[in-house]
């Protein structure tokens, strides 16, 4: 093991039962939002020729909503293979800048366990996650708890979607579009530690609506990350 | 696909373990969860319209006054439908 960061050096990292549990308690919001969205995934999956059990296997495997939303509209016969999976390399992009910020504490865990806990990252829990550790409670568990609960959420619920699809209404209707939304917003604020986030933030924002109006798809997301960190080293730099 | 998804996730990871990290390193890997979190949220809430708007002001006087993420994602659930039929009603 290589030599960690020195901020976050004293502090012992955890990888516990109560840690999973706690994760996946935190997760249950959301993981009700999640099912709205699953049902809408597995009655579009049925529509675009996707059997319920195929349908949730791909939710398992793949476990990124918006990549396979995406995707669905690209299904065809035969099926465009290269697309697929370019999609979905670009719409997890995101997910590298997230994994990395998960280093400087999971690289002290376990292999397997780290490893394995990154399968089942997804933007919610990880960002719980963060949250976690910013307030000094470094268990990796944290990570995986939350992650389980809303795959077997995402996964169930795109089953029940593609076996009895049709009667599921439109999310928004209900607001639900809106929980992730909400979650987000909540967790920046208990982000918030002074003026130093007013600058990586409002460029992040900035590039973000940018990206989001001028390119298509999530670049946003990963453009808007990275411009905001790398701002928020310059000013920590001068 | 699924192997996709994978190395996006673990991508990341593997690329923080392999390197030693600076200071700047560091730094930079502190300042990503907000600001990935903030181009997460703000097309949403600053381009889709004045009910987005309105409803994500609401979750963060929420969020600073009570401190609790289930009271603040259940306010912005409601503000969002109220404000949409408000929206809706107006135009």
């Amino acid at each position: 093991m290589q030599q960690k960061n020195a901020i976050h050096e004293e502090e012992r990292v955890t990888f516990t039962l109560a840690g999973a549990l706690a994760g996946a308690r935190k997760c249950v919001p959301v993981a009700i939002s999640g099912c709205a969205i699953g049902l809408v995934f597995g009655t579009l999956a049925g529509q675009a020729g996707l059997g319920a059990g195929e349908a949730a296997l791909m939710s398992a495997f793949v476990f990124s909503g918006a990549a396979q939303f995406l995707v669905l509209g690209l299904w065809a016969s035969p099926l465009p293979l290269v697309a697929i999976v370019f999609t979905t390399l670009i719409v997890g992009l995101r997910h590298l800048l997230m994994g990395a910020a998960l280093g400087p504490v999971f690289s002290r865990l376990p292999r397997l366990k780290a490893y394995g806990s990154v399968y089942f990252m997804a933007d919610e829990n990880w960002a719980f996650t963060m949250g976690e550790f910013d307030k000094g409670r470094r268990d990796g568990a944290f990570l995986l708890g939350g992650g389980l609960l809303d795959a077997f959420a995402w996964t169930a619920s795109t089953f029940v979607g593609g076996a009895f699809g049709g009667a599921v209404e439109d999310p928004a209707r209900w607001g639900l579009d809106f929980a992730f939304t909400a979650t987000f917003l909540a967790l920046i604020v208990g982000m918030w530690k002074g003026k130093t986030n007013i600058l990586p933030w409002t460029v992040a924002a900035a590039v973000s609506v940018a990206a989001h109006h001028w390119l298509p798809g999530q670049w946003y997301i990963l453009l808007g990350g990275l411009a905001g960190s790398f701002a928020g080293v310059v000013r920590r730099g001068s | 696909m699924a192997l996709a998804t994978y190395a996006t996730r673990a991508g990341g990871l593997w690329l923080a373990n392999r390197f030693e990290l600076s200071e700047r390193a560091g730094a930079w890997l502190d300042a990503i969860p907000g600001a990935i979190l903030v181009s997460l949220v703000a097309p949403t809430v600053l381009t889709s319209g004045p009910a987005e708007a309105l409803a994500a002001v609401a979750v963060v006087v929420v969020a600073l006054r009570s401190g609790s993420l289930p009271l603040a994602m259940a306010t912005g659930v409601v503000a969002v439908v109220l404000l949409r039929a408000v929206v809706a009603g107006l135009t």
